[in-house]
């Protein structure tokens, strides 16, 4: 029982740096219907810029706001001046833009800092702490509680605030949101920003467990394309309940089920993403394809 | 025409309209008198709706539109919404995820001043009094008369100097279309709000406007007062459904 919760303790951990990337996807897609491949990229870039600072000298959790803001500002550079252009265009068009952006952030990652496999700082103390018969790691306790503010800042500046009913509205209903004065590009831009800002989180997150290579958040990515799909694309509280429900099973799964080890984990986002699509394609909080009046 | 004693609010010339390849509308002229109710009538496809979309930017456009001698031909949807343009597009454009509070405080998305926003919300519950009882409501829950209701006091919520209204009746019961109609010509009278309608419904359309336009395959065929129309033989067996 204790190996159980513990087990789940630290998939709920993994669960949220899924969790994380997944919001970071499901922002963009809602208010553009693009699916954006180059999310862990650009996570993984940010992670860089992260341990960049830490190299300079600059103390974790200041480096951290660093890259947040960088990395908004990233976003939001990346949607005006790559992403404008092709506005509109056929949805094949978009996603290989958005593997151009991939192969371009891996690319310059690599230029600039090699593909060398290097340690990153955790910010949180090697401890464990001693809950009665449980133990749970600080680290793993750090990222859920890390994650757990983004993700309610997150919520609060939607529903709570003129910008998020702005945004959400101009997600919706682009044609009625210019029609009341809404500038609905920028709106869209600022989304970017705003997911480049979450998907730092999680690069920053899991830099220290997956150590730090251009190459680190191939994986993350198909975790978290499972929880997008299975909270539903266009949710990101689907992305959030998606992100938990992948990593406990994944550590679960990883645990007592012989076969599938730590090697074979990789499998359960793609039965995760085929099963949904397969039984309920909009996923567990999405819209079923909206209708349109 | 009648409108050379008052002041112009909206002068259009030579308006062409194109979708892509297509042009739809041929250089229309019309004029909307400050604090005036104008209507521009005609059949399916005469392109009513493609003229109200050149005002609001939403079409490529040829020609000029002067609200109050500034060229509004060429700018943003945004920039022309600025200048104090509200537009309810046909099929009522309503945000039907969000309540009807959230529609309205959208529709004041340009204003800064909160404690006239919240009066005017006030001020629409008063004169959408269903608007009021559904105020925590979704939008997309309503019947399709209050949704067409919600439009327009969404459109109003900007304190426009010029409300565009396409089809307000589509899809409305008489009665509910009546009251509707009613509602607006009071708002029209009592905050001096100048309108453009466009209808199908053509009684009720000239009862409310003091201009009239038909257009017909994207060329404006007449113009005169809502008596003019009426007493045309072929525009009152054409749009009203009897002769004269
Ligand atoms: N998005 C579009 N793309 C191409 N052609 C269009 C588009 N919208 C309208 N048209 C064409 O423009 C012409 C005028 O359309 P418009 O919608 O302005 O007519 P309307 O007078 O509003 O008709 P209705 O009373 O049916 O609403 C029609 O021939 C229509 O097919
Ligand atoms: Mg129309």
């Amino acid at each position: 029982m204790e190996l159980f919760i513990q087990q789940v303790i630290s998939g709920l951990a993994t669960g949220s740096i899924y969790a994380s990337l997944a919001v970071a996807l499901v922002l963009i897609y809602r208010s553009t219907d693009i699916v954006n491949f180059a999310q862990g990229e650009m996570a993984m870039f940010s992670a860089y810029v992260a341990w960049a600072l830490i190299g300079a000298g600059v103390p974790f959790w200041p480096a951290l706001l660093i890259t947040l803001v960088g990395s908004f500002i990233g976003g939001l550079l990346v949607e005006r001046v790559v992403i404008r252009p092709v506005e509109g265009r056929p949805e094949l068009t978009i996603v290989i833009v958005t593997i151009g952006l991939f192969i371009f952030f891996n690319a310059l990652a690599g230029w600039l800092w090699t593909y060398q496999v290097r340690g990153f700082p955790s910010p949180f103390p090697q401890r464990t702490l001693e809950l009665g018969p449980v133990r749970a790691g600080l680290p793993a306790l750090g990222i859920v509680a890390v994650v757990g503010i983004v993700v309610g800042l997150l919520f609060l500046l939607f529903q709570r605030t003129k910008l998020g009913l702005t945004m959400r509205a101009a997600a919706e209903n682009p044609e009625s949101s210019r029609l009341v004065g809404i500038r609905v590009g920028w709106m869209l831009a600022l989304g970017w920003g705003l997911a480049a800002t979450v998907g730092a989180v999680s690069g920053v997150l899991v830099a220290p467990i997956l150590f730090l290579s251009p190459n680190m958040m191939g994986a993350v990515l198909i975790f978290a394309f499972a929880a997008a799909t299975l909270g539903g694309f266009d949710s990101p509280v689907g992305a959030v309940v998606g992100g938990l429900i992948v990593g406990v099973s994944e550590n679960l799964a990883g645990t007592y089920v012989d076969v599938i080890g730590a090697d074979l984990k990789i499998v359960i986002p793609m039965a995760i993403i085929v099963g949904v699509l397969l039984v309920k394609p909009a996923g567990l909080f999405g819209s079923p394809a909206v209708e349109r009046v | 025409m009648t409108t050379g004693e008052r002041d112009l609010l909206l002068e259009v010339r030579g308006l062409h309209a194109t979708y892509g390849q297509g042009a739809v509308l041929h250089g229309i002229d019309f004029d909307v008198p400050t604090g005036g109710v104008v209507t521009i009538l005609g059949s399916n496809g005469a392109g009513k709706t493609t003229t109200l979309r050149a005002l609001s930017g939403e079409v490529s456009t040829r020609g000029s539109i002067l609200l109050e001698g500034e060229n509004l031909a060429g700018r943003s949807t945004e920039a022309i919404v600025r200048r104090g343009v509200a537009h309810v597009p046909q099929g009522r454009g309503t945000f039907v995820n969000f309540t009807v509070e959230e529609n309205l405080r959208l529709g004041a998305h340009l204003r800064k001043d909160r404690d006239g926003v919240r009066a005017d919300m006030d001020r629409m519950y008063e004169h959408f009094p269903v608007l009021g009882e559904r105020r925590e409501q979704q939008a997309g829950s309503l019947s399709g008369g209050e949704q067409q209701m919600l439009a327009v006091a969404r459109a109003l919520m900007l304190r426009p100097r010029l409300l565009l209204l396409d089809e307000p009746s589509l899809g409305l019961a008489p009665m509910v279309t009546r009251e509707l109609f009613a509602i607006i010509g009071g708002i029209n009278r009592e905050e001096n709000t100048t309108i453009v309608v466009v209808e199908q419904n053509a009684r009720l359309a000239l009862d409310l406007a003091d201009m009239a336009y038909v257009l017909e395959a994207g060329r404006i065929v007449m113009a005169g007062t809502p008596e003019d129309v009426r007493d045309d033989e072929a525009m009152a067996s054409a749009y009203l459904g009897y002769a004269v």
